[in-house]
């Protein structure tokens, strides 16, 4: 990653494994337009487009903020200003952040009943299937449109248990404590001039408290949608999860096309404690003039377990690099990725794994599809310092080219300052076979079917990692991404 | 229902193979293909199947009179015809199971029941699953093979008696009108190659499949009975005779041919 990269970014189950029957929900199959819709919504408040410090002040003034985090944020945004922008990665040159508007509020007040929430906006969520979706898996929806969650809700028996999963802005209000002991600590102001910009500028986010020992036995799921044109969004999420817990977090992304760039950049921070096991999924489908820009890290204490599971298949350019920072003895950590880049798309992607303490362990698994003049890089760090004796890491890097523009790179890098440890590093990268491709059409199966037989298979070690819905819907972004490009 | 191939010329990367073969094959006729090794017979198979590697450059290949060789290999196996490889390639991460759907359902003709905006997808045009499996149970039962075995990835570490089985399983849910048989019998031990010949001999019998049997040895042969042999050698069939060909090539070998050949010339 270059040496400015090096530290600056910090880079930053389907119930079985028959992929047919997953296909045979999908044949009312939808298409892109289905998530290009837009839905007219009367702002309740829309900040000037552009940075400045009297944005960041009218954004905590309208929060009702302490001033902790109106310190909080204008620190942050000297750092914004301060920070160069990284040089290596995606072209960031066409990013001008003086065209987004950096704070839209969609209704007054938070609504906390499915009923009292606004048409416009109910019928957005109806259009993403929310609703069902919590009905039938989850234990709690907290869904942000814009800037600030209109919805959400936390089934009783969660909340029995002492979890906390509410939307940024009411624990800041109603947690202050615990928001002020987390925020930044696993991702500094200063880590990156996303971070910065981020923590200047966040709006809405979630925050989950897992106590200790408890095990939250169903996914909680945020959906994020961008929906006004020119939006900057910065959600900040954190995720504590106490000794012995266990929490898996989802969330899905989408936004409508508009000919003006919007620019995403969150920033999502979890804590992984001893003994504890955290898992976040992300299936990120933003349509093509986002800007996608996260740092995600987790901290894990010792026997903790930390799993990254991140989907990308939609936005213009991401950068993107889930870590895991091992922090106590046998601490694990593993990234499991998948990246489809079509026309017009760059995705410089990732995972780091940072070993701080003995017996700790990483697995890195990258997959990455690139189809027309899509690029799909693969940039991952493992780092050991003294004294972590016996660290493993093990990156595995996929590539799959389906044509000859389309293109894949991987940047490993390992730097290890211990002897004794072991660290191992695999990559291929392949295009379909004609050979693949003539058996499967020697069976009746037409070249479009054929491909995408072999894509989804490509792919099935990762879709089997996710809750049947999202196996679906990720089938489904797969077969919207291949359109056109064969058969 | 009849496979004819005429005067059929193939090179593959600028190498003539095929010079010049003519056969037909009828429905409810089973012919023998034996030749050595390097004598062009799988090259005969897949471009009967359309593998694009291999280019025509003669000859007319029809089926029921109508030519395939403008037809990819999917329309090919829509008409009807299929081929049994020697060496099924291995698709990481599909399973059996959703293959053999997937397969079935495009040959039976599912996607043509869909409207046109629904064509090129993976699943929008899949038999009913029901109908489907128990279909299939009845073939894993026929065919002695594990219901477990549909779990495992396409051909992705299966022995050479695995492979065999499941292109015959393909061979029964896809029913053919004309199946190549390309060296089945290869990988295959003595018990294996009973059952998969037993499974041909009643899959012919119950579709009244014409069969194209290729092999090397005349091993399989002995359970899956010619009713025509033909003896290729250098891309071309030179021999064509009744059963009783094969046991004077198993007794004489190949070397007969080829002195045969130099003699007549």
């Amino acid at each position: 990653m270059g040496e400015a990269g090096a530290d600056g970014w910090g880079l930053g189950e389907p119930p079985e494994t028959d992929m047919t029957s997953q296909h045979e929900e999908l044949r009312g199959i939808k298409d892109r337009d289905e998530y290009d819709f837009r839905t007219e919504i009367d702002y309740a408040h829309k900040s000037r487009r552009g940075i400045g410090e009297d944005v960041v002040r009218e954004i905590s003034a309208l929060k009702n903020e302490p001033q902790w985090m109106l310190d909080f944020r204008l620190k942050a945004l000297d750092a914004f200003l301060d920070m160069p922008m990284p040089t290596w990665g995606v072209d960031l040159g066409t990013l001008d952040f003086e065209q987004f508007y950096y704070f839209m509020r969609a209704t007054p007040t938070k609504q906390r009943s499915w009923d009292d929430v606004p048409a416009a906006i109910k019928d957005t969520f109806e259009k993403l299937g929310i609703p069902e979706a919590e009905r039938k898996y989850l234990a709690g929806v907290e869904t942000q449109m814009d800037s600030e969650s209109v919805y959400s809700s936390l089934k009783a028996e969660w909340e029995a248990h002492g979890i906390i999963f509410v939307d940024m802005d009411s624990a800041v209000r109603d947690h202050s404590e615990l928001v002020q002991a987390h925020i930044s600590k696993a991702v500094p102001v200063r880590d990156n001039k996303f971070a910065a910009l981020n923590s200047a500028f966040w709006s809405g986010g979630s925050f989950v408290y897992v106590p200790a020992g408890v095990n939250v036995e169903i996914p909680l799921q945020a959906y994020f949608r961008i929906n006004a044109q020119s939006l900057g969004q910065f959600e900040r999420t954190i995720i504590i999860a106490e000794e012995g817990s266990n929490v898996h977090y989802i969330e899905g992304c989408t936004a409508p096309q508009y000919t003006e760039a919007a620019l995403h950049t969150g920033v999502i921070e979890i804590f992984v404690k001893k003994g504890a096991h955290a898992r976040y999924t992300t299936i990120q489908n933003w349509s093509r003039n986002v800007y996608n820009l996260v740092t995600q890290r987790a901290i894990v204490d010792e026997d903790g377990l930390m799993e990254w599971v991140d989907g990308n298949l939609g936005s213009g350019v991401t950068m993107k690099y889930p870590a895991v920072v091992l922090r106590g003895p046998r601490a694990r950590g593993e990234v499991l990725s998948i990246a489809f880049a079509g026309d017009d798309q760059h995705y410089d992607a990732g995972a780091k794994a940072i070993h701080l303490a003995p017996d700790t362990s990483s697995m890195i698994t990258s997959k990455s599809i690139s189809k027309g003049n899509g690029r799909s890089g693969f940039r991952g760090l493992v780092r050991v310092v003294h004294g972590a004796e016996r660290a493993q890491s093990k990156v595995v890097c996929d590539a799959l080219l389906l044509d000859r523009e389309s293109r894949s790179d991987t940047y490993p890098y390992i730097d290890a300052s211990e002897d004794n440890v072991r660290i191992e590093h695999e990559a291929t990268v392949s295009k379909i076979s004609e050979d693949q491709l003539f058996y499967l059409m020697s069976r009746g199966l037409s070249e479009a079917q054929a491909s995408a037989i072999i894509i989804n298979g490509f792919l099935e070690p990762f879709v089997k990692e996710l809750p049947m819905e999202y196996a679906v819907e990720l089938n489904r972004l797969v077969q919207l991404q291949m359109e056109g490009s064969v058969g | 229902m009849t496979l004819e191939i005429r005067d059929l010329h193939v090179t593959v990367e600028g190498k003539e193979i095929l010079k010049g073969v003519s056969l037909v094959v009828e429905r409810g006729v089973t012919h023998a293909l034996m030749g050595p090794n390097g004598s062009g017979k799988s090259t005969l198979a897949y471009t009967l199947m359309g593998h694009p590697k291999y280019q025509i450059t003669r000859g007319e290949i029809l089926l029921d009179g109508a030519s395939l060789l403008e037809m990819t290999p999917d329309q090919r196996a829509r008409r009807g015809l299929f081929l049994a490889m020697q060496y099924p390639v291995a698709v990481s991460g599909v399973t059996l199971y959703s293959f053999l759907h997937a397969a079935t359902s495009a040959v039976r003709g599912y996607g043509d029941r869909t409207p046109a905006a629904a064509r090129g997808r993976l699943n929008a045009h899949l038999m009913p699953m029901r109908e489907f499996r128990q279909e299939l149970n009845e073939r894993l039962a026929f065919l002695q093979i594990d219901p477990a075995f549909l779990q495992r990835y396409l051909n992705e570490g299966f022995s050479g008696g695995e492979k065999k089985r499941a292109e015959i399983l393909q061979m029964a849910l896809l029913k053919p009108k004309v199946a190549i048989l390309d060296e089945t019998d290869s990988g295959l031990d003595i018990d294996a190659l009973r059952l998969v010949s037993e499974g041909i001999n009643v899959l012919q019998k119950d579709l009244d499949m014409g069969l194209l049997v290729i092999t090397h040895y005349q091993r399989i042969l002995n359970y899956i009975y010619p009713d025509v042999v033909h003896v290729f050698y250098d891309g071309r069939i030179v021999k064509t005779g009744d059963a009783k060909l094969v046991d004077v090539l198993e007794e004489q070998g190949y070397e007969w041919v080829r002195q045969g050949l130099t003699a007549g010339d």
